[in-house]
């Protein structure tokens, strides 16, 4: 047998579900954008129309597009450093020379990551409840009066961002934790030397060496956080006034719950472009970031 | 500062740290063994008498029973099939010369770029054709083969040494008999994507919320959020339900943690 005719028997089984599964609707979605299908093009595809950028169009006068949008982009604005800073500084933590019994606390820190988002939101909806939430206990105790996290709608995107921070900062961590560890030694050596204070070696070593981590780390996260989904879901559908919707929650509704493929298509390709641009910006700036 | 009182402090922030991640899975434990409407007796810490009875009627009338054994099917199989797959294409772009090689490759890493969700409509569209829509089948199928799976098989892949195949060759082994022979062995860390592909797709939520109609399809997480609809009030038997479907992942992590942590920084320093 030839090698080349052998490579490809390889390859066929997984390029036909990437392929079939995955390009193929992809190219699938951009083409279904420019279309009205909906419930009665499902049930007869006669009914199909052809309408140019009209969804598009339509999208952009659509106020709960741009809410969603307003939504999504505070969600990842706030999200992405908040999450970023909490995995930094818990990595710290675990990279000190003081700090004992690193392996319990890396597991610990690490726990929520691997759980189910589904479930873990649950159990926040609980720990957010007004009255008998933990987290209002807390602020009691601190003396700050009970918050309507999830029924107030300056509140609700704040609780929904709490909570994916607490889910998600434990993988940064891990990332970041390899980072520290393979900065060398000599160089804080040598700050110490110059008289340089903790957080003179934190500004001047660790973070100039940790840079490119740290771009990298904002790029997954970003596109993570762009598609914000379950949490609304299972945690405030959405509400209050649509203070929760997110672009994909927007997609999912207009898809799968009202049946208009068109515009939910449109919605999906409009939050790709837009997650492209986000990255291709971070990506310039951290470009520039490590010519200086 | 004083050696004595730095240690202190950091240490005492760990705790804090690891407190607040674990506070609300302790959490969910305690209240998942509390009586009905006991979690709303304030502060509602730890359950006065432990009992199972959120667990029994979960599994006796929520029919949880079959939701895990579900989650256990589609995440199993997944996990089984997309490691076959992947290996098979990232040992063949790693190792194996055919035109235009380099240029599809770099097409499919290109391809990362685009979220997921961007196929889903039409993907579903797709599936219902050919039946899949409402079956095991449309979670899993979509799901046999991923482009970061490999991407990573083939990171591994380049650092066999092509003189070990060609040695094979020469002695007239058949391309299928190599893999088999010599480069899966070789390959073995590569199973560490194993665990990362069952948990998630344990915990992978919006295409199994799409793709499954009936109950008796649903997934775990699936199901959780069904019934958090219906039984918002009832947070007891959530807690437990939420237990059922993080449990077994967690201990699965927990298990596995060494492999798990060190399969994550490979996959994170992409390109």
């Amino acid at each position: 047998m030839k090698p080349g005719l052998a490579a490809w028997g390889f390859l066929a089984p997984a390029l036909i579900v990437i392929g079939l599964f995955f390009i193929v609707p992809v190219l699938g979605a951009f083409a279904l954008s420019l279309t009205d299908y909906d419930l009665y093009a499902l049930a007869d595809i006669a009914n199909l129309r052809f309408v140019g950028f009209e969804n598009y169009f339509e999208l952009l006068q659509r106020p709960l597009f741009w809410k969603a949008l307003g939504n999504t982009l505070y969600f990842v604005g706030v999200g992405v450093p908040l999450s970023i800073v909490a995995s930094l500084a818990a990595a710290l933590l675990l990279n000190s020379k003081l700090a004992r019994f690193k392996p319990m606390f890396r597991t610990a820190l690490f726990a929520p990551v691997v759980t189910t988002v589904v479930a873990v939101a649950v159990i926040w909806r609980y720990l957010l409840h007004t009255q008998y939430g933990l987290l209002n206990y807390g602020l009691a105790w601190l003396g700050i009066d009970p918050i309507d996290w999830l029924g107030d709608p300056d509140w609700a995107m704040p609780a929904i961002i709490l909570f994916a921070v607490w889910k998600n900062f434990g993988y940064n961590m891990i990332i970041f934790l390899a980072g520290l560890q393979a900065i060398p030694e000599d160089l804080y050596e040598a700050a110490r030397i110059d008289g340089a204070s903790a957080w003179r070696q934190f500004v001047h070593v660790t973070l100039p060496m940790l840079a490119p981590i740290l771009f990298v780390v904002a790029i997954l996260n970003m596109a993570g956080y762009f598609q914000l989904f379950a949490e609304p879901y299972v945690m405030t559908e959405g509400g209050p006034l649509q203070s929760t919707v997110s672009v994909l929650y927007l997609m999912y509704e207009d898809g799968f719950k009202w049946w208009d493929f068109g515009t939910a298509s449109a919605v999906a390709f409009l939050l790709f472009l837009l997650m492209f641009a986000a990255t291709a910006v971070l990506l310039r700036v951290a470009r520039r970031a490590q010519a200086a | 500062m004083n050696p004595r009182l730095a240690t202190a402090i950091v240490n005492g922030l760990l705790i804090g740290a690891a407190v607040i991640a674990l506070l609300p899975l302790a959490w969910m434990l305690s209240v998942s063994l509390m009586a009905p409407g006991e979690a709303s007796s304030f502060p509602p810490f730890l359950p006065g008498e432990p009992r199972l009875d959120n667990y029994e009627s979960l599994f006796a009338r929520a029919g949880t029973g079959r939701y895990l054994a579900n989650s256990l099917l589609v995440a199993g199989t997944i996990t089984v099939l997309s490691v076959v797959l992947n290996t098979m294409a990232g040992y063949a772009f790693a190792k194996l010369r055919f035109a235009g090689r380099d240029r599809l490759f770099t097409a499919l890493v290109g391809a990362l770029v685009i979220p997921a969700e961007v196929a889903m409509l039409p993907l579903f569209l797709l599936l219902k054709p050919l039946g899949l829509v409402n079956s095991y089948g449309g979670v899993i199928v979509p799901a046999m083969a991923t482009i970061f799976g490999i991407f990573l098989v083939r990171q591994y892949a380049r650092s066999i040494p092509d003189e070990l195949l060609e040695a094979a060759r020469i002695d007239g082994a058949g391309e299928a008999r190599i893999f088999v022979v010599i480069v899966l062995p070789l390959l073995k860390p590569v199973l560490v994507t194993l665990i990362f592909t069952f948990l998630g797709s344990w915990n992978d939520f919006m295409w199994p919320l799409i793709v499954l109609a009936d109950q008796r399809y649903f997934t775990l997480p699936v199901a959780l959020a069904a019934l958090s609809g219906e039984h918002v009030q009832d947070s007891e038997l959530m807690m437990a339900g939420s237990v059922v479907t993080v449990a077994p992942v967690l201990l699965l992590f927990l298990a596995l943690q060494r492999y798990y942590l060190r399969g994550l920084l490979l996959g994170s320093i992409k390109g």
